[in-house]
């Protein structure tokens, strides 16, 4: 049995006092016990951002990569060993901002990768500027006067792109985030937790408070799981009342599962010494 | 014309099939037993514009195309106004009478042999569709070059196996009567092309840079390929994606290069054989993960198949503008290996080296070709079954087993660490981009930055000992030394041939690993030539400037090309002869 101290590495998060992202890594920690999952089958992979150095405090494998392209890395990885459970982890600017691309990739490919958003709305480790999922108006250092967009939101982008697994956590709800986290990472496919993670240093509008008072469990309403279209009309509520929970979910084939080629063995269990290549050169006389 | 070469060019408008048609030929060529060298050259477009597919064929290995040419096919007309002063003096045009009525004063050439065809209206005889003038063209190729018709045929079945019955069938009625309508219309035999066929002891292959370098990454054990399109590095996406079930390989088309890189780094990170290529605008977007590749000391390849920049530059042509670039790419100092091979079989090898390399040091491999060599096809003997595959010190799970604390970045006497893959037990670690220390914890202390620098630099100090001397063709008292790398192998290698008929001894200094930079050897050979010059298909000289940098020799003389061109032998020959 794997226990959270088996999960310990030789440091400790460095995040501000009171940031969001320490029960969101203590909901991961507790997602992998809960799930059984032997570290070193487990691989978890981030970008840049303060969330992204989250590997270093999880005793698995992982791969602490450049900003925006967690997915791509952990799309490589589970295509070259289908036998390991994959966790990407990224903030806001990282997966909507200069990852946006890869984001929707992952999600119309169903590779199966688990991914964990950590969404405060604001970009911490650059000292305070605008996210893509900043409100509109908000003023940071690189919008003094208010951001003039509109925010990306990703559960509705989610639900457009075809994920097979779309769910939003709130770092106060911890047990609720570790139970998304076991869904999701059980789930065969992509699976999208979006985390609203209060920056208590540089966003000083949407804090625990803020949250508190709107959020709303959607395993507590009769929302259907199953209904893309009410999927869409929730991922569109985001005022005085946000659904956090399971928005949809649906099984669908996985990329790799169209894959002959690792159907039985990953690709990394190929014997590559003595490759016979004389018949494919015979096609070139 | 009796003679022991040819060479053979068809020039039409793009979606008239004239690669396709080029490559039968070549095919021929090459299973007569001759040696064959092609180029094709068309604009960034899919219909319309001037194509054109050159083939060269002879006795003796050749090494590159030549400018002459001593039989046009001319689809239309630009062909021949384009191109009839390339002609040979005795040599033929085929062409479409009914299409473009020509005498010999309108060509301007009273030395070549007209030799009318009515492509269009055999191709129409034929049944089939009008683009099947290419094939009626190739049947009077055959019939004009007497090679026999039935290897015509072959070739167009194994090159059109993919289609369907009917069109090979069509393609074959076509030439035919192409073949024929040369047969009983040209009966003066002495007007025609007569080849002396040598006896074929073994066959060879004929194919490109870039099928070899992707031969070389399937027998290499390349398991995943990930890349996105671009001219002219996609012909390799198309093959390893074409073999992808056949050999057990995941091939990605991903939706950037910055994608393609860093799936590839994932890949390896986690255990496979990793390859990707591209062009200079692609590998503009993989630099930054190139540096995450050389921080994370993940083993990694990446073709780079250069042409002609800046930006879009000229997609189709060929050039050799980045050498400097890929040197340099991304931020900070690291090592990295660049090899750039010069024709098919250092492709196909160095394709190979690179994966063993890549993995024994543990950072990135960047193998560069240019559109030149990376299109053209050219007769190889059939490469080595048995090559040594090196994964360096990737450790087994018994190996991993007695190590008391696997630490991933360990501080070794060469640098190199032991290396785990994820799902081995007692090998967790954490790869990051940040600075770190020997467990790969991220680390900003001062002195655990300089022994992480210095342990990575100090891999390259055994692959400098490793790699091989740099090749010198000739002698070693010729009158002057060529200095080049990548594709102008070719066309110096015959331009020296050129030289020699006229007295003249040049010999050749081919580098071909450029990083690390063989500076002794190099060296060496620059101090006891008597004369120097340089051949790069770029404006600046970049290997000349990257030699006096290692060196501190000059090169006395530039022969530089940056028309988006491939050098030919002959101005290879005459500007050499200019310099002495």
């Amino acid at each position: 049995m794997v226990t959270l101290n088996d999960l310990k590495t030789i440091g400790q998060p460095n995040w501000c006092p009171g940031c969001g992202n320490f029960p969101i890594w203590h909901a991961l920690k507790s997602a992998i016990v809960e799930t059984n999952l032997e570290p070193h089958n487990v691989v978890i992979f981030s970008g840049i951002g303060c969330s992204s150095k989250m590997p270093h405090w999880i005793n698995t494998y992982g791969f602490h990569s450049i900003h925006g392209r967690p997915l791509p890395v952990a799309t490589g990885a589970r295509l070259a060993n289908n036998n390991l459970t994959v966790i990407a982890v990224g903030g806001d600017g990282d997966g909507y901002g200069i990852g946006i691309g890869h984001f929707i990739h992952a999600m119309r490919r169903n590779i199966n990768i688990t991914y964990i958003v950590t969404n405060n709305q604001v970009y911490g480790l650059t000292t305070g500027q605008t996210s893509p999922t900043s409100d509109k108006g908000f003023a940071t250092k690189s919008t003094p006067t208010g951001v003039i967009e509109m925010p990306i939101n990703p559960i509705a982008l989610a639900v457009a792109t075809g994920s097979t697994y779309i769910s939003r956590g709130f770092s106060k709800e911890m047990k609720h985030l570790t139970k998304l986290i076991v869904e999701g990472v059980k789930h065969e496919g992509f699976a999208l937790i979006d985390v609203l993670q209060p920056c208590v240093t540089f966003n000083r509008k949407n804090t625990y408070e803020w949250f508190s008072e709107r959020v709303y469990k959607l395993e507590e309403t009769d929302h259907d799981v199953t209904d893309k279209q009410a999927a869409f009309q929730k991922s569109l509520e985001f005022n005085n009342r946000i659904p956090i929970g399971l928005f949809y979910k649906e099984t669908k084939p996985t990329y790799e599962d169209e894959l002959p080629q690792i159907k039985d063995i990953p690709l990394i269990k190929h014997r590559i010494e003595d490759i016979d290549i004389r018949a494919l050169m015979d096609e070139f006389v | 014309m009796k003679n022991n070469g040819l060479s053979w060019k068809i020039g039409g408008e793009a979606g008239y099939g004239i690669m396709t048609t080029g490559l039968i030929f070549a095919k021929i060529c090459s299973r007569a037993g001759l040696h064959v060298f092609d180029h094709t050259e068309y604009p960034s477009l899919v219909r319309g514009g001037h194509n054109t597919y050159q083939v060269r064929a002879d006795a003796d290995e050749v090494f590159s195309i030549f400018r002459s040419v001593d039989l046009l096919i001319a689809l239309n007309k630009e062909t021949i106004d384009k191109h009839v002063e390339e002609l040979t003096s005795g040599g033929g045009i085929i062409y479409d009478e009914e299409k473009i009525p020509l005498s010999k004063d309108d060509v301007g050439r009273k030395d070549v042999t007209l030799y009318p065809v009515p492509l269009n209206k055999l191709a129409e005889e034929s049944g089939g569709r009008k683009i099947m003038i290419n094939s009626v063209a190739l049947g009077s190729s055959v019939a004009l070059t007497n090679f026999n018709f039935e290897m015509l045929s072959d070739v167009i079945q194994d090159v059109f196996k993919r289609k369907t019955k009917e069109t090979i069938q069509y393609n074959i009625r076509a030439a035919r009567l192409g073949y024929d309508y040369i047969k009983r219309t040209r009966k003066d035999r002495e007007n025609m092309i007569v080849l002396k066929l040598p006896k074929i002891d073994r066959k060879r292959m004929l194919l490109t840079g870039n099928e070899a370098v992707s031969l070389g990454a399937i027998k290499a054990g390349c398991k995943f390929f990930a890349a996105y399109p671009m001219t002219p590095a996609s012909s390799i996406l198309h093959f390893m994606a074409a073999q992808e079930r056949k050999f057990d390989i995941v091939v990605k088309h991903t939706e950037d290069e910055i994608a393609a890189i860093t799936m590839v780094i994932g890949a390896s990170f986690a255990g496979a054989r990793a390859m990707t290529a591209t062009s200079g605008g692609g590998f503009s977007l993989m630099c930054e993960a190139l540096g995450l590749a050389a921080m994370t000391e993940t083993p990694f390849v990446v073709v780079l198949c250069q042409r002609p920049g800046p930006s879009t530059g000229l997609p189709t042509r060929t050039e050799q503008g980045d050498l400097k670039f890929v040197l340099n790419a991304s931020q900070g100092d690291f090592p990295r290996f660049v090899i750039a091979p010069g024709d098919v079989e250092e492709c196909f090898y160095k394709t190979i080296e690179a994966f063993n390399l890549a993995e024994k040091y543990q950072c990135p491999v960047i193998t560069i070709l240019d559109k030149y060599l990376s299109r053209s096809h050219k007769t190889t003997e059939k490469f080595m079954n048995r090559v040594e595959i090196d994964r360096g010190l990737l450790l087994s799970d018994e190996a991993l087993a007695k190590i008391q604390k696997f630490q991933r970045y360990e501080f070794t006497e060469t640098g190199i660490s032991p290396r785990t893959i994820p799902s081995q037990k007692g090998g967790i670690f954490t790869a990051t981009g940040n600075e770190h220390d020997e467990t790969g914890y991220i680390s900003e202390d001062k002195t655990v930055r300089i022994k992480m620098m210095d342990k990575r630099f100090k891999k390259f100090e055994l692959a400098e000992k490793e790699i091989l001397e740099p090749k010198l063709f000739g002698s070693k008292d010729a009158e002057v030394t060529i200095i080049s790398w990548g594709s102008t192998k070719g066309p110096i290698k015959e331009g020296i041939k050129l030289l020699d008929r006229d007295g003249i001894k040049a010999n050749f200094l081919q580098i071909i690993y450029v990083s690390p930079f063989p500076t002794n050897k190099v060296s060496k050979i620059i101090e006891s030539s008597k004369k120097t010059v340089i051949v790069e298909n770029n404006k600046t000289a970049q290997m000349a400037g990257l030699i006096r940098e290692k060196t501190g020799e000059k090169i006395e003389h530039k022969i530089l090309k940056y028309d988006g061109r491939q050098f030919y032998p002959t101005e290879i020959y005459q500007l050499v002869k200019e310099v002495l």
